[in-house]
């Protein structure tokens, strides 16, 4: 709400956010149309194992065969459908719990909020793996079990700022004329704090991308023989020196990913001016 | 139509009582104007507020005594009782109209919303009566205006909207705390000419807080003076300027710059 927003940030933060969309618009095409832009099937193996680039085969082929570039499409497409359902998820809960607790206060605000502390004391990695192995290595386990974890992180972005917004005059104002409790937290709080949770939400799937490939790296992600992004890695490892670009694709993949809502999140944050006001 | 008796107000933060009104009365009628004068912390706000049953966000206070509103306790009330009072038969316009709209809706929708909620309107009738409440607090263009964002009305643009929403369901009862603190001095008169004339046109009583002896001049009828949560003196306007017994009433009044010459001046 600044009058005067120093035009070079602004102007950077836009270049950012345009950059940061193109990234995602090349991640979203893969996650929608996956398997029908991949040029051979992920699973069809040929004699030619552990090839560098080739007309045929643009990345080279794994040790089975398997065509890199189709794999590192299918692949991408697994591992950001889990990323972004679970933060969906995990920005749902956030919010309403976060809302509620934030606007509420008092004992409500108490009880939820020591909740969520115990799942955020424990580190993201060790939840994950317990969870996980628990419940077992599917799809929808790892989406359950990542929507959880990043739950805690997404209620407090939501919680906090609603705490100041909750006593800004408007709020006031607006429960003087009559609006109901509930119509207040929707329509004159939570539309004050869109702009740190948006940034946050960018941040936080940055972070899934790495949480996503980490746990498929450990054999913790979705059943072979789907590809993804981790369980590609971890299966070129031993091949690394003969085949290095079946280490690189997957690894670059995996930063180009992280790196998109990275740049998304910067972008927002100096377009927004969160954190400034 | 507004009798309060006996109110008091504390706030209680980790156990302790503060009380900042001392179970003061006071009486409103039907269509008159009354001001209440004190400084900061004399209770006078959080008096007006009583009446609204809104607590400070943030703090929690406890309300006693009575406060009838044309024969029904507003303390005993519910919650959800409360808010059909609110804005539909007490309305109040705050002191800082920069910071009490919501910057992202159009003023027009803020306003449909009240003539919504409180008087059943229809989306376009609401936006009709709108565009007329835009216009007779003197916003020149009010069709187009009422698509405006607040951050695009000055501030006595943005006190005028904030005092068409609190008369826009025509209520009984109007509570002005501070309206022109926040404001240059030549809006200032501006608004509270409007406040009269609103007034006068729609019928309302007036419940004006201020610190100021100079806005109250020629506003108002009665004035209650407070001061440390307790009224101190009370009476026809005229009178109290003319001899004012309680040495903090005249401390007060001898506060104002030459009063009776600034309204003309």
């Amino acid at each position: 709400m600044s009058d005067a927003p120093a035009p070079k940030k602004h102007h950077r933060g836009q270049t950012m956010v345009f950059i940061g969309l193109a990234m995602l618009a090349v991640l979203l095409l893969i996650v929608v149309f996956g398997p029908s832009i991949a040029p051979y099937s992920p699973s069809k193996t040929s004699p030619n194992s552990l090839d560098g680039p080739t007309a045929m085969h643009w990345l080279g082929t794994d040790s089975i065969g398997r065509d890199l570039l189709s794999r590192l499409i299918v692949g991408g497409r697994g591992t950001l459908f889990i990323t972004f359902v679970a933060v969906a998820l995990a920005l749902a809960a956030g919010l309403v719990l976060g809302l509620t607790s934030g606007y509420m206060g008092g004992k409500v605000d108490l009880i939820v909020m020591r909740i969520l502390d115990v799942i955020f004391a424990f580190p993201v990695f060790l939840l994950a793996i317990a969870v996980v192995a628990a419940l077992g290595p599917t799809v929808r386990n790892l989406i359950l079990t990542i929507a959880i974890v990043y739950t805690p992180a997404m209620a407090r972005v939501v919680r906090g700022p609603v705490l100041s917004v909750k006593r800004w005059d408007h709020v006031e104002a607006a429960r003087s004329v009559g609006v109901g409790e509930f119509a207040i937290a929707i329509r004159h709080v939570l539309p004050m704090v869109i702009s740190p949770i948006l940034v946050q939400t960018s941040l936080i799937l940055a972070n899934t991308i790495f949480t996503v490939t980490a746990l498929s790296f450990l054999g913790l992600g979705p059943p072979p023989p789907d590809p993804n992004w981790g369980s590609m890695l971890a299966e070129a490892r031993q091949f690394m020196e003969l085949a290095p670009l079946t280490v690189i694709g997957p690894a670059v993949a995996i930063i180009f990913a992280s790196l998109t809502f990275i740049v998304l999140a910067n972008g927002l944050r100096e377009l927004l001016d969160v954190g400034s006001r | 139509m507004l009798e309060v008796r006996d109110l008091t107000a504390e706030f209680i933060r980790e156990g302790e009582v503060l009380r900042v009104v001392q179970r003061i009365g006071f009486d409103i009628a039907a269509g008159e104007a009354v001001g209440f004068v004190g400084e900061s912390g004399s209770g006078k706000s959080v008096t007006a507020r009583a009446v609204m049953r809104l607590a400070p966000e943030g703090s929690s206070i406890r309300w006693g005594g009575r406060i009838l509103f044309k024969g029904q306790d507003l303390l005993a009330l519910s919650e959800r009782e409360m808010t059909d009072v609110r804005g539909r038969r007490i309305a109040m316009v705050f002191q800082d109209p920069m910071a009490s709209l919501n910057p992202v809706m159009t003023v027009g929708q803020q306003i449909d919303d009240m003539l919504m909620r409180h008087m059943s309107l229809s989306g376009a009738q609401a936006r009709k009566r709108t565009v007329e409440l835009l216009g007779l607090v003197g916003i020149r263009d009010p069709e187009h205006r009422a698509d405006d964002y607040p951050h695009q009305f000055s501030g006595g643009m943005r006190q005028r909207v904030l005092i068409a929403i609190a008369v826009s369901c025509e209520p009984d009862l109007l509570i002005a705390d501070e309206p022109t603190t926040a404001l240059d001095v030549t809006v200032q008169a501006q608004i509270l000419r409007l406040l009269m004339r609103l007034r006068r046109e729609l019928g309302m009583a007036l419940m004006l807080i201020t610190h100021d002896f100079g806005v109250i001049a020629g506003m108002v009828e009665r004035v209650y003076v407070m001061n440390n949560g307790e009224i101190v003196e009370s009476g026809a306007i005229d009178t109290l300027f003319a001899a004012p017994k309680h040495p903090y009433t005249q401390a007060l009044l001898a506060a104002v710059p030459r009063i009776g010459t600034r309204r003309s001046a």
